[in-house]
């Protein structure tokens, strides 16, 4: 039985290196949605789209080539030498930040005052316009990424747990990386919005908009600044499911994990965020891990939603969110 | 300069430093505004009076931006200002507060007063991030002024408190606080006292007459109760469906026959 316990133990740490990744898409939905009210379905897209850009760069491919090749007949592939990563990933944050400033100035500029739900329409046709870009610019192959984060099974644990419990804990050194990377983005999102002017019109935009034109505060400036802040944390976390699982398509389908998370954390909540992440990350490996045996697995397709519905019954505020009282 | 006044209680009164000139709003079929003209000298407080609907915010946001008039012109010292996003204007130099109150609810009193200061850091990302020199510099001198104006308006008190739980009075204070902490050439202020009691009047009064006083800031006021109106102000506009009916001296206002009729015809609070 101890064996089982401690089995469940390393369920529910793996568990949480997956929710640190919903985490991080649901992070990317909340900088949009507090400040501008958009609940940005293309975030997944987003970070397919960054990682497929940053492999790119980083093989030293040319974008588009396949288009440039049919029109001009010429036969460009490569550059012809590979780029660092380090170069490569500063070079994706700077085409997310001019995605960034392209949606607000051709899509959101125009559609200030709308509808949320034209809002919504918006970002699903931003999400499949993207997905036909990503493909466009740089093919549609499964690519492996490797930026240089530490791989394979972390031994020092492996040897000390099993010393301590005569029970090794298998984890993944890129868990573990994906972990710490994580935390540092959200200490540093959270100082910046904190401590930065940037950080405070963020805030403003987010809480009135009325009263952040009244002091100064350019809302286009800020969209674009909280657009180019969620590329960025979703260039973070193609970076992490790209590294373990390779980029392709399916990538674009953890913001369908966000989605649960969201309903659990709360749509304007950074805290709730990360929190929510994490709880459905644990929750369903360990449902899995329980239960999946008993009714033939695949749990975690949908035990996510499950989770999350309940949960929307009894706290529809979501975890941190203020409990909303009618008044009358 | 040439055209200085000194008032009565030895304030001195600039040239105009605002005019609006043939302003003309509508929406749809309502004329909000129709063909009104007016100035604002430097260092007065100018009031706009009327009955409700007589037009009076919708002038305010022309002034400050939010509304942007399908006919006539603004100038704003000296030049013929061209069509600007509120945010530009409140760059410029001109602060204002809102009828419905639009303060920052989950910031606390300090936080809200500091947004008021954001154009005063020109420190860049590097410098706030490394918090370093110019930028802590500046944060250490916009907080000072901070907490100058939370002395100045009496809301030591409050100063961490979260402004979504404050009362009407105080949160109208805290707004204005905002407002003035950005040292504004023009001051805009919607029904500063709308709504407060007696003695929250009182206060908001001579909080307005001690920042024209020795801040020497230019101030726009709508109000709604004439007798406030005519111990406060300079000069009057007063406005009637959209119209100007009197613009003058509180005095002459105040005899003004049109004027009469209007605030007689009307039934108001
Ligand atoms: N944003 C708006 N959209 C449509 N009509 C408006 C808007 N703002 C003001 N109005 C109309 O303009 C007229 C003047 O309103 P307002 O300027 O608020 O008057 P006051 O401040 O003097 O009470 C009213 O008829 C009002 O309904
Ligand atoms: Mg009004």
């Amino acid at each position: 039985m101890p064996d089982q316990l401690l089995f469940a133990a390393e369920v529910s740490i793996n568990g949480l290196m997956t929710g640190v990744m919903y985490a991080l898409v649901a992070l990317g939905f909340v900088l949009i949605y507090k400040a501008s009210g958009i609940f940005n379905y293309a975030q997944g897209v987003m970070a397919l789209f960054a990682a497929m850009t940053l492999v790119g760069i980083q093989e030293g491919r040319v974008p588009f080539a396949h288009l440039i090749n049919s029109i001009t007949g010429a036969h460009v592939s490569t550059v012809g030498f590979e780029i660092p990563a380090i170069l490569a990933i500063l070079l994706t944050v700077a085409v997310m930040v001019g995605f960034a400033w392209l949606v607000q100035k051709v899509v959101f500029k125009h559609l200030v005052g709308q509808e949320p739900i034209i809002l919504f329409m918006a970002t699903i046709g931003l999400a499949y316009f993207l997905e036909g870009v990503s493909d466009l610019m740089w093919g549609s192959e499964i690519r492996t990424l490797d930026v240089g984060l530490p791989q394979g099974i972390n031994d020092a644990i492996d040897q000390g747990t099993f010393n301590a419990f005569g029970y090794g804990f298998f984890i993944d050194n890129l868990d573990i990386a994906a972990a710490i990377i994580a935390a540092i983005l959200v200490a540093v999102l959270i100082a910046f919005s904190q401590y930065t002017k940037q950080g405070r019109a963020m805030r403003a935009v987010a809480d009135d908009h009325q009263a952040a034109l009244s002091v100064g505060i350019s809302l286009n400036y800020v969209w674009v600044l909280v657009w180019s802040l969620a590329g960025i944390v979703a260039l973070v976390a193609g970076i992490m499911w790209g590294s373990k699982s390779g980029v392709q398509f399916s990538l674009s389908l953890i913001a369908l994990k966000a989605l649960p998370v969201l309903m659990l954390g709360g749509f304007t909540s950074i805290p709730g965020a990360i929190v929510g992440g994490l709880i459905i990350g644990v929750g369903e490996a360990l449902f899995e891990f329980a239960v999946g045996p008993l009714i033939g697995g695949a749990t975690e397709n949908w035990f996510a939603y499950v989770l999350a519905l309940a949960f929307l019954v009894f706290r529809p505020q979501g975890l941190f969110g203020e409990r909303i009282i009618e008044r009358v | 300069m040439l055209d200085q006044t000194v008032t009565a209680d030895g304030r001195t009164i600039g040239g105009v430093v605002m005019e609006m000139r043939n302003i003309t709003l509508r929406f749809g079929g309502v004329i909000a505004i129709k063909d009104i003209s007016f100035d604002v000298r430097e260092g007065e407080i100018r009031a706009i009076i009327g009955p409700n609907g007589a037009g009076k915010s919708s002038m305010l946001n022309v002034m400050s931006g939010f509304y942007h008039p399908q006919e006539g012109e603004v100038w704003f010292r000296g030049e013929k200002r061209r069509p600007m996003r509120p945010y530009q204007i409140a760059r410029q130099g001109i602060a204002r507060t809102f009828q419905n109150i639009a303060l920052f609810d989950g910031m606390s009193v300090l936080d809200n007063i500091m947004t008021g200061r954001l154009n005063h850091m020109k420190s860049n990302f590097l410098e706030q991030a490394i918090w370093w020199g110019k930028a802590e510099r500046e944060e250490v001198a916009n907080r000072a002024k901070a907490e100058e104006v939370i002395d100045f308006l009496e809301i030591q008190s409050i100063r961490k408190t979260p402004v979504g739980r404050l009362p009407y009075g105080l949160k109208k204070r805290v707004e204005l606080a905002r407002a003035l902490v950005a040292e504004p050439k023009i001051l805009l202020l919607d029904e500063p006292m709308a709504g407060m009691n007696v003695e929250e009047k009182e206060d908001m009064c001579r909080f307005i007459l001690d920042v024209n006083d020795e801040f020497g800031t230019t101030i726009v006021l709508i109000e709604h109760d004439m007798g406030v109106v005519m111990d406060l102000s300079d000069r009057v506009v007063v406005m009637d469906y959209g119209k100007k009916i009197g613009d003058g001296v509180p005095d002459e206002v105040r005899a003004n026959q049109e004027v009469i009729d209007a605030y007689l015809g009307v039934s108001h609070d």
